[in-house]
């Protein structure tokens, strides 16, 4: 079974206001690509996470753009880019979340981060030139198998989604 | 989001996404029933679709917030996406969570 979806692009504003036009387009290349509505929603949210960091962070004082491509990584796996030329940021180097027990000493930092790495397969980061660029990778169309946000593959490691289908049978 | 009054709870029921949009005005309403006076709340989420960092952000400051002033801010409904994110943020650790509006309304009552 081939599952590859026809790749597809937005290039819009970094701005919060448009974050709408960003989830319709991502929903809509997920829905394409037989994902159910509760991986969609797994989706979305690790993709408002990813829009709403670039939007505060990368063009400190300036605007820019965000460039997204919904399609295939070079596994053929279902994937979503995400880039902006702002400052550059790896959100791979953020840590694991403290998470304090008591309501008074609970912080809120790393959050998104970490909600990225649980609701995808993989979170890949590269530096291209002048660009950011993050890969949010998703294997199971159905439902999300358990993982940890811990759990990500090494870099040269085996492809995520690999697990999902042992037998070696296409994506 | 839609909001009611029973007893002397609010009872705020929140639709669709609680995330980078709806957060902050989220939040500004609920400093808005406080500046008012208003210090016991059920916040329901049962037609919720997901919540973001953003979103655990505006509930985990209006909570401090409260907690200040002695009042309480009870959680409800929570299902699917939503109720993932609180366990795995362990948000579910530092909240009381009700299954149903009239669950959290009766442990407010119990506590008084």
């Amino acid at each position: 079974m081939n599952d590859t979806v026809a790749p597809e692009r937005l290039k819009i504003p970094a701005a919060i206001d448009r974050l709408d036009t960003v989830l319709d387009f991502v929903r809509t290349c997920a829905g394409r690509a037989g994902f159910s509505p509760r991986r969609i929603t797994d989706l979305a949210l690790a993709v408002e996470e990813a829009v709403g960091n670039i939007c505060r962070y990368a063009y400190p004082g300036r605007s820019g753009k965000i460039d997204i491509v919904c399609g295939n990584d070079s596994g053929g796996a279902f994937s979503i880019e995400i880039a902006d030329g702002g400052v550059p940021f790896d959100l791979l180097s953020v840590g694991k979340p403290v998470f304090e027990a008591s309501l008074s000493r609970r912080k809120s930092g790393g959050l998104g981060i970490y909600l990225i790495r649980h609701m995808v397969d993989e979170v890949r980061y590269r530096r291209e030139g002048q660009r950011n660029v993050i890969t949010l990778v998703m294997c199971d169309r159905a439902e999300r198998k358990g993982r940890s946000p811990d759990s990500h593959s090494e870099p040269g490691g085996k492809h995520p989604c690999d697990a999902h289908n042992p037998s070696g049978a296409g994506l | 989001m839609d909001t009611e009054k029973v007893g002397g709870v609010r009872i705020v029921r929140l639709q669709g996404r609680l995330g980078e949009v709806s957060a902050p005005q989220f939040e500004e309403r609920m400093k808005e029933f406080i500046a008012q006076g208003e210090n016991r709340f059920v916040v329901h989420m049962e037609e919720l679709e997901y919540i973001s960092s953003a979103g655990l952000r505006s509930i985990l400051s209006t909570a401090k917030d409260l907690k200040e002033l002695k009042g309480s801010l009870y959680l409800s409904g929570l299902t699917g996406a939503v109720k993932e994110v609180f366990d795995i943020s362990h948000f579910s650790d530092i909240f009381k969570i009700y299954g149903s509006v009239s669950e959290a309304l009766e442990a407010i009552g119990d506590n008084e």
